[in-house]
């Protein structure tokens, strides 16, 4: 099924990426012709493989319970546009 | 038409670690904003999360708490959407195969025992703070809480009220606490509930549609919200109108739930396994040394308080009802010789008034299980008589000191010698001639009057029990 321009805007405001209304048209293009290679391999019959959900058969490795972040507020808020009160500012978001 | 509610409960327990699920910035709560956030709470470019071992050990204990599967492969996976308190914008959680399966919880209300099924229970990190105060017209984000670990406990859809979701929840709650996975602190937001609620007409088998409630954060407010919802969709399918799948949020001041319309949209969270996470291997050594460590659970203790101690089943589920009680139970019993079911009685009912009236739990109790155990001790072997021994406990309460202390200094002892009690018997029944005959010609209510004077007499201290036995050998 291709994407519709429609689809590529609903992403996109889940995203909150900004994409001006004509450009859909071309990036839903553009998708489809990636979703191409994925209708191509959902070809394949996959009957009794059990899906993979990492490429490597690693496993996690785990740490253990120790505090060891300094805090680094200063330095992280240098770089922030907006900040008060030790809090990051934000435009505002209301439920 | 009778209707019959359908609730399932989503339980958030903040998991009791002092670090981060995948980054070593502490947990301690109420620190100084963005103080214990992290490079990976903050979620700078190029930062990669590290599982941390406690985390999956607490949610194993839970699991192995409540006879569920344990998934020895578990995925962490990416639930995107888009917040500004949740700076990576995603939040890993777990999603088709989370760490804990399929358990069950059973739970007494009124009308009896009920087995609820548990979905799931999975792993993920907690979002951070948004502050919707004054900052100029812009929102304040904390990310202290980002990060911290969570274990989302899903039930099923197997509650049918209000009050099987208190008891769900409080039950659940319990069993938290005695796994000693989380602190359960319901106001610092470590135990957080939401609740999916429907109806259908009574004998139907489908369920109706739901709507799901956020922002319960209290026993009491589950009950109202619940109830609230219930109501609210009765209304109005019996007004013609119909339910629509929708997220809610209860708000205690008005009573009330009220749509999250902004929340719609953003239930599409295009889940994917985390390529920084390959999966939660977990082996039976791991496993074994977590079944290992299992406290007793509140059942079997409960069960035990019974068998062991001789209670009532009443007063078992009393004092199992939360770890810190049974515990403190169980050391004064060990340190007393008086019996466990006195002991029962004290601890339901002058400790737990006194920890009531001065709104304490009962680690903070200023009487403490040696206190108490003595104080039942001088009780037993008659130093002091089961009244005196209120007085002492207040005493105690309010004081360092210790109950012989106490007792020794206010002269409080008990009377036992006989000699003593029976000079005290006689000079009352020599000052009160007239009663002695209105008691002999067959008024026995006279009696009262004598034990009464002797009491007074000596300030209350004479052993009751051979009050009553002198009276009746002198007035026979």
């Amino acid at each position: 099924m291709p994407l519709t321009p429609k689809t590529v805007g609903h992403i996109a405001r889940l995203s909150r990426l900004e994409i001006d209304a004509q450009k859909t048209v071309f990036h839903a293009a553009q998708l489809n012709h990636i979703m191409q290679l994925v209708d191509q391999m959902n070809r394949i019959d996959t009957t009794g493989i059990e899906p993979m959900s990492h490429p490597q058969e690693a496993a996690l490795r785990m740490r253990d319970d120790e505090v060891c972040a300094e805090n680094c507020r200063q330095q992280y808020q240098s770089v922030a546009p907006a900040t008060q009160d030790g809090l990051y500012l934000v435009p505002k978001v209301i439920e | 038409m009778e209707w019959e509610a359908v609730v399932g409960l989503e339980v958030h327990v903040q998991l009791r670690t002092k670090s981060k699920i995948f980054g070593g910035a502490s947990t301690a709560y109420g620190a100084e904003p963005n103080t214990q956030a992290c490079d990976v709470s903050v979620a700078l470019p190029g930062v990669l999360p590290v599982m941390n071992r406690e985390a999956a050990r607490l949610a194993v204990k839970f699991g192995l708490g409540i006879g569920a599967l344990i998934n020895r492969r578990s995925i962490f996976a990416r639930k995107n959407y888009f917040y500004p308190d949740l700076p990576k914008g995603y939040q890993i959680s777990q999603y088709e195969a989370p760490i804990v399966g399929r358990g069950t919880l059973q739970i007494e209300t009124q009308t009896g025992t009920r087995n609820i099924g548990i979905t799931r229970a999975h792993l993920e990190e907690d979002a951070g703070k948004s502050l919707h105060e004054d900052f100029h017209g812009m929102t304040g984000i904390d990310l202290n809480r980002a990060g911290t670990a969570l274990l989302e406990i899903v039930s099923e859809p197997d509650l049918r009220s209000s009050a099987e979701a208190v008891a769900y929840l409080k039950t659940l709650h319990a069993l938290v606490r005695y796994l000693d996975i989380s602190d359960g602190n319901m106001q610092e937001g470590s135990f957080r509930c939401d609740a999916n609620v429907s109806v259908r007409p009574k004998g139907q088998d489908a369920l109706g549609t739901r709507a799901e409630i956020k922002n319960i954060n209290s026993f009491r407010f589950v009950e109202k919200a619940v109830d609230f919802e219930i109501e609210r969709q009765i209304d109005r399918i019996e007004n013609g109108g119909k339910v629509v799948q929708e997220t809610r949020l209860y708000d205690p001041d008005r009573d009330e739930t009220r749509s999250m319309r902004s929340k719609e949209e953003a239930h599409d969270y295009r889940y994917f396994p985390d390529p920084d996470l390959p999966a939660l291997v977990l082996d039976e050594s791991f496993i074994e040394k977590v079944r290992s460590e299992l406290p007793e659970l509140p059942r079997a203790r409960k069960a035990r308080f019974e068998s062991e101690y001789g209670l009532s089943r009443s007063d078992a589920a009393q004092l199992t009802r939360d770890r810190q009680t049974a515990d403190y139970f169980e050391r004064v019993c060990s340190k007393t010789s008086a019996n466990p079911k006195v002991a029962a009685n004290w601890v339901l009912g002058e400790l737990a008034s006194a920890l009531n009236h001065h709104n304490l739990e009962i680690a903070d109790t200023r009487v403490d299980s040696t206190g108490l155990a003595k104080l039942l001790d001088r009780v037993a072997d008659h130093t002091i008589s089961g009244k005196t021994a209120k007085d002492v406990f207040l005493l105690l309460w309010n004081s360092d000191q210790s109950v012989d202390r106490i007792i020794e200094d206010r002269g409080l002892k008990q009377i036992t010698d006989n000699a003593e009690i029976e000079a005290v018997v006689a000079g009352v029944l020599c000052d009160h001639q007239a009663q002695v005959r209105q008691y002999r010609e067959g008024n026995q209510r006279v009696f009262g009057f004598f034990v009464g004077q002797v009491m007074k007499r000596t300030r209350g201290k004479a052993n009751p029990k051979q009050v009553n036995e002198l009276l009746h050998e002198k007035l026979k």
